[in-house]
């Protein structure tokens, strides 16, 4: 009896969350692919009926035959959609690359503190996390604004006699990339610091390496895993963002995240997000395999 | 670990003040007489006042609180229960794929997810509104939570479930009797982290709502696309008010909790 009951539970265990995540996880994907393939109509919900469960094996061939790549074909015709595609890579890759670049010397910084005020310091890191992330967009607009605190500051000061024009522009995006997702760039490469053997580079010093190549030679590749990782989890939602470029961003930046939520909410053509958002999981899917990897990979060795 | 250079300090005042300024001036502004945002005029509550009255947005953030609470509740389940089964069970038939499912969320651009979940309720014919919200928000947040029980669980002594195990409790009074306890801090976090993200959320919802259910995210997004106004400021500072209070708080609990935890330990030791 025991024994059953035990079964039991590793079962439920595993089956409860296995089952929600392939319903409302994985399926969702084959059916924005599905409906990817109809035709837009008029009519609520505006597609053409995509599948018939009753219809059996026959009907679902039935259906088959109207599928149709018009959508993709739709896609590549109008160049729009492909410079959105290729401008979201580029506006992510850089930010990535910023993100980085400050990210770095604090997670630097926080592993070299007193270990007493470590604990307070990833606090600090992981507080502005919590807060609504369309607020702290939002209180950029106020910074960035032609009148905004940024351009009185400078003036009042005088280093500019004519406000920059930040908000709207490219700048603006990478600015709120960057500190929307400076956390998740901090704490991996944090971590991998932290965990460092610090002998190494005090061995390096010793052996007459300059403080540089011992950084650069010896821990730098140590917190790769934590570089990888930050970039990851920085790149692949910076590419499909779209409450940053709307808010920040001006009428010409494309991104496609925006492209789809207008398609989406403005033009109400389903099939064609749906179409926007397969190619949009395409491009992503090397990046998300590889985070994946890499994080299982991380679990093992915490075992 | 060596010593604390200057450039180390410099680094960490810098890039907390670019985390925290922006805050810091929303906050400030948010107490602002006039209605310009960015200049001061002097010191007022008016403007937090006026909220009271604002009976569409009490609305809305009572719509988003209700979200919030069942969603972070039944994602705290479920993720507890996906980072038993990564954890405990290390071969299943489809593991890879469940553990794949359960990363690919924190990183899946929120349009995706929205957008897929949307069409999956249209196609099951659910009635958007307040459920479809909360559906979505429990599937993208169990894998946050999942991610946090999960980093516990690997650091747990598991001799101690094996000695109960050993003794004859069965596996579920082994969980509540031994596991839970122990792991309970993240698995509070855990619910504390899903609520703050459903609180925020706009994308998802803004995809699976329907008529009637407008939380406060979307009120927010559609008033900031108007302009930046004073009264969002306090609104947004309200916000960050709440979840300050609430991250510090279970901080604390959670520490004295641990502090606890390992007296009783030695105590325990002590004795033996």
């Amino acid at each position: 009896m025991a024994r059953v009951a035990s079964a039991l539970f590793s079962r439920l265990v595993i089956i409860i969350p296995y089952a929600w995540l392939l319903f409302f996880f994985l399926i969702p994907f084959f059916i924005v692919f599905r409906i990817s393939l109809s035709q837009t109509a008029v009519a609520m919900p505006p597609y053409t009926p995509v599948f018939d469960l009753f219809g059996g094996l026959s009907g679902i061939l039935e259906k088959a035959r109207e599928f149709s790549f018009d959508n993709y074909v739709w896609l590549t015709e109008d160049v729009l959609y492909f410079n959105a595609y290729v401008s979201s890579v580029i506006i992510a890759g850089v930010s990535t690359v910023l993100t980085l670049l400050i990210a770095y010397p604090v997670a630097y910084g926080m592993a070299k503190a007193p270990k007493t005020i470590r604990p307070t310091l990833l606090m600090l890191v992981i507080l502005p996390f919590w807060t609504s992330f369309l607020i702290r967009v939002y209180a950029w607009i106020a910074i960035l604004k032609p009148e905004g605190l940024l351009n009185q500051f400078l003036m009042s000061i005088n280093v500019i006699d004519q406000p920059l024009i930040i908000l709207n522009t490219n700048w603006a995006i990478y600015i709120g990339i960057v500190y929307s997702y400076l956390p998740f760039m901090v704490l991996p490469i944090y971590s991998s610091l932290e965990k460092m053997d610090h002998t190494l580079t005090e061995a390096a010093l010793d052996l007459g390496c300059t403080p540089f190549t011992a950084f650069w030679r010896v821990t730098f590749p140590l917190s790769l895993a934590g570089v990888v990782a930050g970039c990851l989890l920085v790149f692949i939602p910076a590419v499909g963002e779209f409450v940053i470029p709307d808010l920040l961003g001006g009428s010409e930046t494309l991104m496609i995240g925006k492209t789809l939520w207008n398609e989406f909410n403005a033009n109400r053509d389903w099939p064609v997000s749906s179409a926007v958002a397969t190619i949009l999981l395409l491009i992503l899917v090397l990046p998300i395999v590889y985070f994946q990897n890499a994080q299982a990979k991380a679990d093992g060795e915490g075992r | 670990m060596g010593n604390w250079s200057r450039f180390n300090i410099a680094s960490i005042v810098l890039g907390f003040g670019f985390l925290y300024l922006p805050i810091v001036l929303l906050v400030i502004f948010s107490f602002n007489e006039s209605k310009l945002v960015t200049v001061w005029a002097g010191f007022s509550t008016k403007w937090y006042t006026q909220l009271w009255h604002n009976q569409a947005l009490l609305d809305a953030a009572w719509v988003t609180i209700r979200v919030a609470l069942i969603s972070a509740t039944c994602a705290t389940v479920l993720g507890t229960l996906a980072a038993l089964a990564l954890v405990r069970y290390t071969r299943f038939r489809g593991r890879m794929l469940f553990s794949g499912m359960v990363y690919a969320p924190l990183v899946m651009p929120e349009v995706i997810t929205g957008l897929s979940l949307l069409l999956l309720f249209v196609a099951i014919g659910l009635d958007r509104g307040f459920w479809t919200i909360t559906l979505a928000h429990i599937t993208f947040t169990m894998c946050f939570v999942a991610v946090v029980v999960q980093s516990r669980l690997l650091s747990f002594d598991q001799s101690i479930e094996e000695a109960a195990l050993d003794l004859g409790a069965t596996p579920v009074r082994t969980f509540f009797a031994i596991t839970l306890p122990v792991i309970a801090p993240a698995v509070f976090s855990g619910w504390v982290l899903a609520f703050t993200l459903s609180l925020d959320d706009l994308v998802i919802s803004s995809f699976t709502t329907g008529p009637g259910a407008t939380t406060l995210p979307m009120k927010i997004y559609s008033q900031v696309r108007l302009g930046v106004t004073p009264e969002i400021n306090a609104i947004c500072t309200i916000l960050i008010g709440v979840v300050a209070i609430g991250v510090v708080v279970a901080s604390i609990v959670t520490k004295q909790r641990e502090a606890q935890r390992e007296r009783d330990e030695r105590a325990a030791f002590a004795q033996s």
